[in-house]
């Protein structure tokens, strides 16, 4: 098994509560209405995005979705821009033009969130292409649900991924619903990962909750991209705590699941795991949770001392030469 | 006359025509047990069952054009494509397959279908989930166009596109969802045709040209610009785009002399161009005043409202536009 030590543990313990926070702390503001538009949120999903990203180096890239804020804290986005940006304010990482569901930063390998289900797996298979072609040993990880793993792009990306080699990880967070219908809708099959052989490459599904063992999958994972070994497919099955959106009834959940009592908390889990094995103590644990309690609050005056975007900023970007 | 809020009207006229005609199925995703997203579907699962009305995974790129060969095999689908946005993940579907099948084949099979959108901004949802792409199908033969702006319009509209022979694309607006408005009671064959135009507002000085969400947007403009500046603007709700119903519009500029076309989409090559192009055409005479077209820029539509606001044309801009048009 990977070995974890103190200092990847405290790293990997508050990126998952900067995932943590940074989301309850959006879905109050959504809720007091400070928050325009809609925000999907991963509360639940923590550690799906953190150990799959603490697996890749920072030249690495991922792509995301619709449910990205995760993703993009755990490869290493600054909190105030992306709190900024849902906040639709000039000093957000699209200046207040994408919102929740664009934030990226390509400096840090976040070629961005995005809003058309199943895209993510295919502009991943482009930027590996990129990696390809100009020979470098980079890799790119993927973001999807078992919702997207139903659109022909989904399909089109991996065959073409398994053909060509190309050094990409397809991380499907299975999370049971797909906005409201349940995981049987979509998918025939238990196991999304069952569909890597029709591809010719490797997968797996694992327990997402378990930071550790998403983690160690995703190494191993990007060792075969790396090496020029091509595709990995793994599905980490995981909870969508939440509403597909904040403010959704949720009605088509049982009331089991919308117990708090009885959800599977990915944070506990792995705190529960540092302590077993004694890896780091128990107030350096609860330290970790104030020092990013502050990072959030910090975030959030941020943006709101931030200004609106100006007119201007409407105009700009649309394209990169002359129009 | 009844109250009935707008995505009810969608659900009556879907329920209706579903209780009338069992060719008549619906589809797309959570339109099932969940009843969609803004409710729009609810109680259709346990009505019509299983077979009926079926939730899809997200695969609009095959269940569009799915249903396109269940119409050309006597099934009248209803499709959902939840925002109007996606429509271009089923593209092949309606422009290469459901356009273009009976031509091909020799006017050998009808192509029944209605595909239904949420449209429009105003929700600060971003670029990729508040843009109005109607001009796009407005462009291909072999499809048809609707895009209604209250309830009574879109049962009216609806039935009949779902008893017509040909696909139909329906543009509905994202911020009429929760709009309430009077509609006929007892009867289940209120049917409005296609392809016919709405004056809502009569007036000698102006024809304003719109539809969908921007409507109810413009009457507010021709009330102020009546009890403000003494304009009387005609008001005309287009309700389909294609057919257009361009001899309302022509009668209209006839009278009035001058055209403003107001819509939520960017103006090139639009349904506004279009409506300019075909008055000029007829007899650029009749035109005292350059024709004006209100639209957004031509940027994509920003998250932030407070750019969403400069973007989408509001009572304000439209108003100050066709107020030079006086000066
Ligand atoms: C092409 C396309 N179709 C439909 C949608 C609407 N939509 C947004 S999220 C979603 C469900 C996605 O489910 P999944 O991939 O499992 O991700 P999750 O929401 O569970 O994170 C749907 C249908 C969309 N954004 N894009």
């Amino acid at each position: 098994m990977t070995k974890i030590d103190s200092t990847l543990a405290k790293t990997l313990l508050e990126k998952l509560w900067e995932v943590r926070l940074f989301e309850e702390n959006t879905s109050r503001l959504y809720k007091e209405g400070v928050l325009p538009g809609f925000v999907h949120l991963s509360l639940g999903q923590e550690a799906c995005a953190v150990g799959a990203c603490q697996a890749l180096q920072e030249s690495d890239f991922i792509t995301s979705t619709h449910r990205g804020h995760g993703h993009c804290i755990a490869k290493g986005a600054d909190l105030n821009r992306m709190m900024s940006e849902l906040y639709g304010k000039e000093t957000g990482y699209s200046k207040g033009r994408g919102g929740s569901m664009h934030i990226a930063d390509v400096n840090a390998g976040i070629l961005g969130a995005n809003g058309i289900v199943g895209q993510s797996t295919t502009l991943a298979i482009g930027a590996a292409l990129s990696f390809q072609t100009k020979k470098l040993d980079n890799v790119v990880l993927a973001f999807f649900g078992e919702g997207a793993s139903g659109s022909g792009a989904v399909h089109e990306a991996m065959n073409i991924a398994g053909i060509w080699k190309l050094p990409v990880i397809f991380f499907c967070e299975s999370n049971k619903y797909a906005e409201l219908s349940p995981f049987d809708v979509h998918v025939p099959i238990k196991n999304i990962s069952d569909r890597s052989k029709g591809y010719g490459f490797k997968g797996i599904t694992i327990d997402g909750n378990n930071l550790v063992d998403v983690y160690s999958n995703v190494l191993e994972a990007v060792k075969l991209a790396r090496n020029g070994n091509g595709p990995t497919l793994i599905e980490a099955k995981t909870n969508r705590w939440h509403g597909h959106y904040e403010g959704d009834p949720q009605k088509y959940k049982p009331s089991s699941e919308l117990d708090e009592k009885n959800w599977d908390d990915p944070i506990i889990k792995f705190q529960d795991f540092i302590k077993k094995e004694k890896i780091i103590s128990e107030t350096e644990i609860d330290k970790i949770k104030e020092i990013v309690d502050k990072k959030i609050i910090e975030a959030i005056k941020f943006a709101e001392q931030s200004k609106n975007p100006s007119a201007e900023i409407l105009l700009e970007d649309v394209y990169a030469s002359d129009f | 006359m009844s109250k009935l809020k707008y995505f009810l009207a969608l659900n009556r006229a879907i329920r209706e025509e579903m209780s009338r005609d069992e060719n008549v199925v619906l589809i797309g995703e959570d339109v099932g047990e969940s009843g969609g997203i803004f409710s729009q579907t609810r109680g259709l699962y346990n009505e019509f069952g299983e077979l009926r009305v079926r939730d899809t995974p997200i695969a609009e790129g095959g269940f569009v054009t799915m249903a396109v060969g269940a119409a050309a095999t006597g099934l009248r689908p209803v499709i959902e494509i939840g925002f109007g946005d996606f429509v271009t993940a089923c593209m092949d579907g309606l422009v290469n397959q459901a356009a273009k099948l009976r031509y091909m084949l020799g006017g050998q099979v009808k192509v029944p279908l209605v595909l239904y959108t949420f449209s429009g901004g105003g929700l600060a949802a971003g670029p990729q989930h508040s843009q109005c792409l109607e001009s796009w199908f407005a462009h291909i033969p072999g499809l048809k166009v609707i895009s209604p702006s209250t309830p009574m319009d879109l049962l009216g509209l609806f039935k009949t596109a779902i008893r017509d022979d040909d696909p139909v694309i329906c543009f509905l607006g994202k911020q009429l969802v929760g709009t309430s408005g009077d509609v006929p009671q007892d009867t289940k064959d209120y049917l409005i045709p296609l392809g016919k135009a709405d004056v809502k507002i009569e007036g000698k000085d102006i024809t304003i040209v719109t539809f969908s969400q921007m409507t109810p947007i413009v009457m507010k403009v021709a009330e102020s610009l009546k009890s403000n500046n003494g304009i009387n603007a005609e008001v005309i709700d287009l309700r389909s785009i294609s057919p257009l119903d361009i001899e309302t519009v022509i009668k209209s500029v006839s009278k009035t002399g001058s055209l403003c076309v107001v819509q939520e989409s960017q103006s090139p090559c639009s349904v506004a161009s279009e409506v300019i192009s075909k008055v000029v055409e007829y007899d650029s005479k009749i035109l005292f005043k350059n024709p004006l077209r209100i639209t957004p820029p031509f940027t994509p539509s920003p998250f932030s409202p407070n750019l969403e606001n400069i973007y989408r044309p509001s009572q304000v801009s439209i108003e100050s536009k066709i107020l030079k048009l006086f000066q």
